[in-house]
């Protein structure tokens, strides 16, 4: 499983060296993880209890996000945590987006990063905390202004209220009138007794998200939207094959003739994060597209020219069969052994085809030097990082770079990448004058950190009681995170002969009691070399669920039961599955109750189908499960009619806005079983707009009902793992609507006609 | 150099006259609400509207739309109080955000023209309009639920002025 270690990238912060320290002025209030950093800064105005948020002598509370808010609404969520142990009203709450000063670094992480589903869970804590020490500071202040005990002082809305003398005191009044002065060492925060769910006054409400108002009026700032004072633009030349090409020659004659024209830079890249890319550096975006189209580029197309989805898979195929390059996930009894004598034992093979992130906001930065720093403004998920690369393509240290956040249009885990920096800083270094670089949606997309093509082989055996005694499954793809360079970010395999990318395994490591269990990880070299993977929405639940949940539905017909029973049977928290497959057998109890599951005598060709997941990771799981109601035409074409979604996420700091996140997330997992597929050929993304690559639209989306059970567990994520249970429970509905039985990702109508029974 | 007038304001802009509209209004104009998705008029990110109807202003070249009534997401109500904009926020709409821009400034010619739209009528007229968030489901409410609230208020003009 993956572990979660501190980030060995940038500074990493160690708290327990640090003091907490609230201080006061004359005019404000501040928290803050440093050395006396509050008490030292007289001339501050507002009190900063911590890093994380500071509150105003007008009262308002400003939280410093260092988490990417992409649309998950994980500022506002943050905003939630330390107004519910704070005291605030939740309309005294602002946001403000860091960029990639350390000091905002995860607290759990060590780095700015945000994906995994870990944000709400990994910052709980934290945020809690920081809120509760600014209390019980303020109701210090407040109980010496009021001459009353602070015992006897309670806190709700922005107002400390001591009831015996009907005294009160706002945060403001506080803030700019009292002394406040308590310290928090570590240990003090540690011993901070938060409150508990029965306590809750926002924590579990449908407060509105602090980001929406200004995303409904085109007033919400995003990195395309920066203006700078002499700011150029430039567009990107790319070339024909995805990864390894070399500029042999620029022309640039006729692109001389454009209106505007500036510079073609040819990017030399010493991060390796981009080959091959031109940047036609014009006044006006406009005259920076003509002046691309007009230059003349000729490359070597490098080592990977030959390169197509169907060669990535073959290769794949031949690593899985030679196997010596296999690293052990799970290593759990002797499968081969189980095997040996059963007599029912089933092998499958499943894949799923490359993936583009393409989220609506195209890749863009805008980058400027001043005073000898490299300043960016761009919405990016991983902030640590693209300092790095930054610093590394303009060979400068990455002391001196300074990176703007903002909202995000659209992640899914694309901005976790760093490329689209390198051409803004390079040109900005090279032609004098800030630029900004928009890729167009062609570049976005033929040049994305795509979702790998996966192929997974799953061998697994029954025994005379149609019990579930043995399984291999081995996992071949490119590897994401290795491509990183970070080894916190990989897991030693089992045995330690090597380190793997687990974030190509999750899933894998599932709740089932299963007694003989090996799962190997397999790098495809050759798609790591010819397509640059990244973390799509989801990860790697979204295709080992797709593996694992399928081979579990084959499994329980090949033994004449109902897949629901047959789950439930494995699902009976043994060894260290206790309390994880519990919580994933309610969750899937309550889908299939909602969904009326097997209550229904449904038409011909209609039937509903189902999948459980503890997606993302076995440390972080969220409890989910799907029951998904398809209609298939004679032609194999496969209408969802219904999914019922319910998920486990322990505490939900804001229901509405889990459901919104479950929902989108299930529809992700739709789109991808359906709609989504991306090709390489000749080395090149062949799907270059969104006629060509489509996902799901207004008219393509089911009904879809979701149920969230809170049941006072910590929280955990929910951007994620509602994609992962919805294409296995789609493909199990197509088995028990028409027989056929589809292993490859997008379900494709030609191939379940030609699977379907006569 | 086209004279262009822009949620009621009269503009002359630099641009020769096949310089898609989008480009003329975010990065001279400096009016950033409207987005750039695609720039092929699949996706609907940068929808305004000319003369009352939907455009993609990533596919219309500027010396189009010269003397024609143009809006943008700026302009649809001066304090953004659009009843289309108040059920954005009601619904919660919005995740990333990016896409609701075109979303609203197409809905809003849906129901400039149908006062109580179906689902069906509702889907046709927004299916040109990507959400990679995918928040239809809440797009349809909001288009409802505006739809519902422009009614009432209408009744009650009409009450008023009956």
């Amino acid at each position: 499983m993956t572990k979660h270690e501190k980030i060995a990238v940038g500074e990493t912060i160690d708290l327990s060296r640090r003091s907490f320290v609230v201080g006061s002025t004359a005019a404000g209030l501040a928290c803050a993880f440093g050395p006396s950093l509050a008490l030292a800064d007289a001339a501050a105005s507002a009190f900063a209890p911590s890093v994380w948020y500071s509150v105003a002598p007008d009262g308002i509370v400003t939280v410093n996000v260092g988490k990417a808010d992409m649309g998950q609404h994980v500022a506002s969520t943050m905003a939630q945590l330390v107004a519910e142990e704070l005291g605030a009203a939740w309309s005294d709450m602002r946001v403000n987006l860091t960029g990639n000063d350390p000091k905002y670094n995860d607290p759990a992480l060590g780095a700015i990063i945000t994906g995994g589903s870990w944000s709400t869970k990994m910052n709980f804590d934290a945020m809690s905390r920081a809120g509760a020490a600014g209390r019980l500071a303020l109701v210090d202040a407040a109980a010496a202004m009021m001459g009353a005990p602070a015992s006897e002082l309670s806190v709700y809305g922005s107002v400390i209220s001591h009831a015996k003398s009907g005294k009160s005191k706002t945060f403001a009044d506080v803030v700019k009138g009292g002394k406040i002065t308590r310290t928090f060492s570590a240990d003090d925060l540690k011993a901070i007794k938060l409150k508990s769910a029965d306590q809750y006054v926002l924590i579990g409400q449908d407060l509105p998200q602090i980001d929406i108002p200004a995303k409904t009026n085109g007033s919400a700032k995003y990195g395309i939207d920066m203006m700078l004072p002499g700011m150029v633009y430039g567009k990107l030349v790319m070339p024909p094959v995805r990864y390894g090409a070399k500029v042999t020659n620029v022309d640039d004659s006729a692109a001389k003739k454009v209106p505007g024209f500036i510079k073609a830079v040819v990017l030399d890249d010493k991060t390796g994060t981009t080959t091959g890319w031109v940047v036609a550096v014009a006044s006006t975006y406009a005259n920076a597209m003509k002046a691309a189209a007009a230059l003349k580029v000729t490359w070597d197309k490098g080592p990977n020219a030959d390169a197509s989805s169907e060669s990535l898979l073959a290769e794949a195929k031949r690593l899985q069969k030679d196997g010596s390059t296999a690293l052990f996930f799970v290593k759990n009894g002797d499968p081969e052994a189980g095997m040996k004598d059963m007599p029912k034992v089933l092998e499958a093979e499943y894949t799923t085809n490359i993936n583009i992130h393409c989220p609506m906001e195209p890749m863009n930065a805008t980058a400027e030097y001043k005073d000898g720093v490299l300043h960016l403004y761009t919405g990016n998920q991983f902030a640590t990082r693209t300092t790095g690369i930054a610093a590394g393509a303009c060979g400068i240290d990455p002391k001196h770079v300074v990176m703007h956040q903002f909202w995000l249009g659209g992640g899914f885990g694309r901005r976790l990448d760093s490329d689209m920096v390198v051409p803004a800083a390079l040109a900005a270094k090279d032609v004098g004058k800030p630029v900004k670089v928009i890729y167009s949606r062609e570049d976005d997309m033929t040049f994305d950190f795509t979702r790998p093509l996966t192929y997974q082989k799953v061998k697994a055996a029954l025994n005379g009681d149609g019990k579930l005694v043995a399984m291999e499954h081995d996992v071949v793809s490119a590897w994401p995170t290795a491509r990183w360079g970070i080894p916190a970010f990989l897991t030693p395999s089992v045995d330690k002969k090597g380190s793997l990318d687990g974030f190509t395994m999750n899933g894998a490591d599932f709740f089932y009691t299963v007694p003989n269990h090996y799962v190997r990880a397999i790098l495809n070299e050759k798609a790591q070399a010819a397509t640059p993977s990244g973390q799509l929405r989801s990860v790697a639940p979204g295709w080992t669920f797709w593996a694992v949940e399928s081979m579990i539905d084959e499994l329980a017909h090949a033994a004449g039961k109902d897949p629901l029973d047959f789950r439930l049977a494995m699902l009976d928290g043994a060894g260290e599955n206790a309390g994880g497959a519990q919580r994933l057998r309610n969750t899937l109890l309550a889908a299939v109750g909602l969904a009326g599951y097997g209550t229904k005598k449904l038409p011909k060709g209609e039937a509903q189908g189902i999948a459980c997941v503890s997606s993302q990771e076995r440390a972080t799981a969220t409890w989910t499960a799907c029951v998904a109601h398809v209609a298939v035409g004679n032609d194999g074409a496969v209408k969802v009619k219904r999914l019922t979604v319910a998920t486990d996420v322990g505490t939900a700091i804001n229901p509405d806005g889990v459901r919104a996140q479950v929902m989108g997330a299930a529809s992700w997992g739709m789109s991808l079983a359906l709609f989504e597929k991306a090709t390489m050929k000749n080395g090149a993304i062949q799907e270059s707009n969104f006629d060509l690559y489509t996902p799901m639209r207004m008219g393509q989306i089911p009904e879809i009902d979701v149920a969230i059970i809170g049941n006072g567990e910590a929280p955990c994520g929910c951007g994620e793992p509602a994609v992962t249970v919805v294409a296995p429970a789609i493909g199990n509905a197509v088995f028990n609507a028409v027989g056929a039985r589809v292993r490859s990702l997008p379900i494709d109508a030609a191939a379940v006609k030609a699977a379907m029974k006569a | 150099m086209p004279e262009l007038t822009i949620n009621g304001r009269a503009q002359s802009v630099d641009a020769t006259d096949d310089t898609p509209l989008l480009w003329v209004i975010r990065e001279q104009l400096q009016m950033t609400g409207t987005k750039f998705g695609c720039g092929k008029g699949f996706c609907g990110a940068c929808t305004v509207h000319v003369d009352g109807v939907a455009v993609r202003s990533c596919s219309t070249p500027v010396g189009e739309v010269a003397g024609k009534k143009i809006t943008t997401i700026e302009g649809l109500h001066p304090r953004g109080e659009h009843a289309l904009q108040k059920a954005w926020i009601a619904e919660q709409v919005p995740q990333c955000g990016y896409c609701q821009s075109g979303q609203i400034m197409q809905a809003a010619t849906l129901l400039a023209s149908n006062p109580n739209p179906s689902r069906d009528e509702i889907v046709a007229h927004m299916d040109g309009n990507l959400c990679r968030c995918m928040t239809y489901p809440r797009i349809v409410k909001a288009i409802q639920r505006a739809a519902a609230d422009l009614r009432a208020s209408n009744e009650t003009a009409g009450a008023r002025r009956g």
